[in-house]
Formats: C-alpha cells, structure tokens, sequence
C-alpha cells in the first residue's frame, strides 16, 4: 500500500527501509523462520527420546481424558484431577481474595498497629518459601489445630497469595485519584460507604490485568500439593506414571491441560477487559 | 444586604501543614444568604480555608462554627455537616463509574437513606436547574467540561445543602465553557443560597458578591464590600493583585 499514492496525498514518499530489514519483516518469512525453530526443537527432543529408546504410547493417553463405557460418555482420570485442581483453586482464591482485602485495608487504615500487622504478615509470607510454607501447615499447624491435608493445602495456598493479592488491591486502591475520596466525603459519605460505592468499584479496573496473573499463578502453584499427596492433577498424573511408566507422555499431557486452562482463562479475562473500557 | 443569622463563624483560625503556617489568624464571618469571594495569589490558602469549612483539612487552632456546628477533628457531627455543606472542585470530581444521573442520586440514597425513585426525581428537578436534562444517563466522560462541572454543582445541590463552597469552580474549563457554569452559580446565587466561592472571575465576583476577600500569604488582608474592593481597596498588595488580574 504506497500512501503517496493514494488520493489528497501530496507529500514526496519517504525513503523506504532498507532490503534486508524488509525481507525479515515479511509475514512468510517470519513464519518460515518461526517454523524452522519449532521444529527443530521439537524434532531434537523426538529423536533424544528414540536415541534412549523410549516406547512413546501416545495411543494410551486419550482413555486418561474420557472415554467412552457401556454407562456412555465418561471423563478419565487426568480430567478428574482437572476438576479437583479448579476446586481446590477456586476455594483458595475466594479466601486469598477475602484476606488480601484485608491486609490490604489494614495497611491503608492509616492505624499503627493495622500497618504494622500487615506488613509482618506480607513479609513473614513472602520470605517464606511456599513449598515450606505448606509442610508448615501440613506437618505443624496441621496437627496442632487439627485440621486434615487438604485444609492444610487450601490454607497454604490462601494466605501465600493472600500476600500477593492485598499489594495488588491496595496498589489499585491507591490508584483512585484522591479528588474521589474528597468528592465521597464532601456528600457525607463514611469510610465504608467510600470505599464500597465509589473506591473499590472503579479500582477494579486497575486489578483485574494483576488479578488474572494472580489466578494463573495460583492455578500453577496449586500443583505443590501433590507433594502432600492431595488429589489434584499433578499428584493423579503422578500416579497413572507409576501404574503405567509412560512419564513423557504423562507430563506433556498434564502441561497442556495447565496451559489450556490459564490460556482461556486470560483469554477470557482481557475479553471482560475491552468490554468493561467501553463505558468509562 | 439584611443581616440574618451567622452560617459560618471562624474566629483566630491557624492552620499548619507541619512547620508551614498555611492559614494566619483568620476571622471570618458569613451571614446566612450571604455571597463570598475569595481571590488572591496562588499558595495564599483560600482553598484550604474552605476546605477547614466541610472537614476535608482540620485547623489546628481557633474556632469553627458552621450553622451551630463547631467543626473539629475527630467531631461527632461531621458527617451531618457535609450533607449540608456542599463542595464544587476545581476538578470536578464525578464518580467516572457512575451515570450523571446516578452520581446525583448515590449520596441522597445512601447517604440520606431516600428512596431511588424519590432521589432520581430530585436528581431530574436539579439536572433541570443545571440545564442538562437530557444528559441524565451517559457517563461524565461523556460530557464537555462545562457540563461536568454542572453536574458536580448538582450533585452538591441534591443533598439539599445550605450552605455550597466553590473551589476554583472554573480554573480548570475551556474558556468558552466558563460562563455556562457562572450563569448556573449566578441562578444559584439568586435562589438565596450562602455562597463562598474560590475564583479569579472578576465579572462574576462584581455581579453576584456581598463580600470580598482578599487573601495573601495565609492571611485575610482585605475585606469589604465589592464597590469598595474594586475601585478603592485599603491595602496597597490588593491594589496591585487587581491591576494583575484586571488588566486585560
């Protein structure tokens, strides 16, 4: 498309770049170039695994998906996991989200003591690291308070990201221009009101982008429960590996479910995004 | 001008923001009904005596009184005080999330416990007043600066306040949307409403003022009447500061 010569345009053409930087910049070039890296990685690891004479089984993977029994259409194990992973991510989350908030307005109450409390909790959290965080709760708080392994999970999951979570909330907190919290209480708004009708609506805004990282983190890190043996995804895939030996496939196929997951999910979210920046 | 019962009483007011002393000995009295203007050079502290006036800044001596309300940190009464002490800024401030209609009808339902529909009528009568009926549901994003500025003055008018406060109402609008919202005030003025307002609007301040004050450097210098003000100020730094801002 050559814009000087396109109707009302009179300027002299600028300098075009030069030869080589347009052959690289080309759409079937860069797609060339992007295939042949691909593939070169994927086609080394295939012929790694032959050279240790690996017996690829793909064949069996499908029926640890769904399949199909006299009783009709079934999820397989691997799907099962999935299910139990999203349970255990949605219920950690929930209460990460509940407790975050809270640190997070500890922190802006502007008391000594509520600052104090949360900054010893965000960083006796965040220089902790999770997987001992876990044996934490798993092997001390566990038998002192009586709870089982997966309360022990749930709990570790919600407070470690309840740290992450509460800066995320009081960064978009603090984001909401203070002409916001003057126009509130100018109409007699209380603190509460403030915040509940007029802060927290537009700070969302500034957090779902953050947020959604946070899901996808926590989604991902919810796998080092397996170490406790909880029933998740990880732990099921660990289990049909040793039933089966087929760890290559297995793993690939535990990682794509991961990805399929967090893809959709952001897919989803920056959807939300676009539309709710429509109005503002 | 009759002069009705006191609606703000500031006697030896000082106010600090740490070492600096931004407020200086301020006594101020505004009648009931009564039209106020404060000018002066920038960092004078006009904006932060009205701010003290509905507890967004807290003086740190003297005395308050706003229609029989003392006014102090930390005071019982003054959330009750904001809802009859309305506030324009100079940047507007509309809540961006919410529709015109329903930034005029948050602080009335929740604030005051009305009933929606009751608010919304409220909301419609004052957006008349305004002269932006027909903007009642798009978004303050929506709108020209002149027109969110009116919807602000309507949003304080519809916790049916007593007493409004304006703070650089204009400094931040296009020249040509100015007098759109000087008109509203000045209809405002008429309704009979007490009035204290931040500006540099000369032509305003001659139309609608029964006091003028000039402010320098935390300290009330001058005030009096507007014919006085304008042709024959007492003190010479008022002289100077209307030759500046009169000149063109």
């Amino acid at each position: 498309m050559d814009v000087s010569r396109m109707p009302g345009v009179r300027g002299a053409p600028l300098p075009k770049p030069p030869a080589i930087q347009r052959f690289f910049d080309s759409v079937p070039v860069s797609v060339a170039i992007y295939v042949i890296v691909v593939g070169l990685i994927v086609y080394g690891s295939f012929t790694g695994a032959q050279n240790m004479g690996y017996n690829w089984q793909w064949y069996r993977i499908p029926q640890y998906l769904y399949s199909f029994t006299d009783d009709g259409f079934q999820w397989g194990e691997i799907m099962i996991g999935l299910v139990a992973t999203l349970q255990l991510s949605v219920i950690a989350f929930a209460l990460a989200t509940a407790l975050g908030l809270l640190v997070a307005l500890l922190r802006l109450s502007g008391l000594i003591v509520g600052s104090a409390v949360a900054v010893g909790f965000l960083e006796l959290i965040r220089n902790i690291p999770l997987l001992v965080l876990l044996y934490l709760f798993y092997y001390v708080l566990g038998p002192i308070f009586g709870f089982d392994r997966y309360t022990a999970s749930v709990l570790t999951l919600a407070v470690f990201h309840a740290a992450l979570i509460s800066e995320i909330l009081r960064a978009g907190i603090n984001a909401v221009p203070r002409g916001q919290w003057e126009a509130a209480k100018s109409i007699g708004m209380t603190q509460f009101q403030t915040y509940r009708y007029i802060v927290l609506p537009q700070s969302v805004r500034f957090m779902l982008p953050p947020m959604t990282g946070e899901v996808v983190h926590l989604i991902k890190s919810s796998a080092i429960v397996s170490v406790i043996a909880v029933a998740e995804l990880t732990t099921i895939g660990r289990n049909i590996i040793s039933d089966t030996y087929m760890s290559f496939e297995i793993w690939f196929t535990v990682a794509a479910v991961y990805m399929a997951v967090t893809l959709i999910l952001s897919a989803g979210v920056s959807y939300l995004e676009r539309r709710y920046s429509v109005d503002q | 001008m009759t002069q009705s019962a006191p609606m703000i009483e500031v006697t030896n007011l000082d106010k600090f923001y740490g070492s600096f002393h931004a407020l200086k000995d301020i006594d101020l009295t505004v009648h009931q009904g009564e039209k106020v203007v404060i000018c002066g050079p920038s960092g004078s502290g006009k904006s932060t005596l009205i701010r003290c006036f509905n507890g967004l800044e807290w003086h740190n001596s003297g005395r308050l009184v706003i229609d029989g309300i003392e006014v102090y940190e930390g005071a019982k009464e003054i959330r009750d005080l904001r809802q009859e002490v309305g506030m324009v800024f100079q940047q507007f401030n509309l809540f961006p999330h919410l529709t015109v209609l329903e930034n005029l009808t948050i602080g009335p339902m929740k604030v005051r416990k009305i009933s929606q529909a009751q608010a919304e009528e409220t909301a419609r009568n004052y957006l008349e007043r305004v002269h932006i009926p027909e903007q009642a549901d798009k978004y303050p994003a929506q709108l020209s600066g002149g027109q969110q500025q009116r919807v602000a003055i309507a949003r304080s008018l519809c916790m049916e306040t007593r007493i409004m406060l304006f703070d650089e109402p204009t400094s931040a609008l296009d020249p040509e949307m100015i007098n759109e919202v000087l008109d509203v005030m000045v209809e405002l003025a008429d309704t009979g409403m007490t009035m204290v307002v931040v500006t540099h609007e000369m032509g305003f301040a001659r139309k609608v003022a029964d006091t003028m004050v000039f402010m320098e450097d935390g300290r009330i210098v001058e005030i009096s009447p507007p014919e006085q003000f304008f042709t024959n100020p007492s003190s010479e730094r008022c002289r100077l500061f209307l030759d500046q801002i009169l000149e063109h």
